[in-house]
């Protein structure tokens, strides 16, 4: 029976989980601004690794984390280099 | 047990995640929605990390977890704060009910105390003959 109950949500927290990346891809096409953009692919990338996480688990397959490691350093480095750009990189 | 705290711990997380991506859809302005986005994203993908662990209950799989943890709250508000003072300075409209905008009062007292007397004096008398 315990089982089943992690069975079942998983598969809500899977639902749950493609409901919000989609709503957060809608806001990246929606914009308006480019700042709003990076907002929204930042959001997107962290629910990727939590994803992915969730993904782990119904695999039983733990090497998957790691993914989540380095989705959430290269997330970091990324939005930190998207930032950077917005403030310096109209200046020549 | 085991099973059943992982399945609350996942569904909370999952719920926090789409709190946040409704808060990136409602939300008036870029500050309140990366407030939104920020945190609601940080705690969900917390607490699916810890479910992880508790799942797999491993000490390589709890280190590499509560890794991915300790990064997300580490970099998620350097994060937020380069592309918010980015976005302020590339003049990101505001919501129209801000109340207050103590970054511009603060820009706004530096460049007073900056300004020379004399071109103080001079924009002081063209209002007076203008």
């Amino acid at each position: 029976m315990p089982d089943q109950i992690l069975q079942w949500s998983l598969i809500a927290t899977a639902v749950i989980m493609t409901i919000a990346i989609w709503i957060v891809t809608y806001c990246l096409l929606r914009g308006p601004t480019l700042p709003d953009r990076v907002v929204a692919l930042d959001l997107i990338g962290t629910l990727t690794a939590g994803a992915v996480g969730v993904y782990a688990v119904s695999q039983n397959e733990p090497v998957y984390i790691l993914v989540s490691i380095v989705l959430a350093l290269v997330l970091f480095v990324g939005t930190v280099a998207f930032g950077y750009y917005l403030e310096k990189g109209h200046e020549p | 047990m085991i099973q059943i705290l992982v399945s609350v711990l996942m569904l909370f997380g999952a719920v926090f995640s789409l709190l946040g991506a409704v808060g990136m859809l409602r939300m008036p302005d870029l500050i309140t929605r990366l407030q939104a986005a920020t945190k609601t994203g940080t705690l969900g993908v917390g607490f699916m990390m810890i479910a992880v662990a508790v799942h797999f209950q491993d000490l390589g799989v709890v280190v590499q977890s509560l890794l991915v943890v300790m990064f997300l709250f580490l970099t998620a508000p350097i994060a937020a704060h380069v592309i918010a003072r980015a976005a302020y300075f590339v003049s990101a409209p505001l919501w129209e009910h801000t109340a207050l905008d103590e970054l511009k009062q603060a820009n706004d007292a530096q460049a007073a105390d900056a300004r020379p007397d004399t071109t103080d004096s001079d924009r002081g008398s063209a209002r007076e003959t203008g």
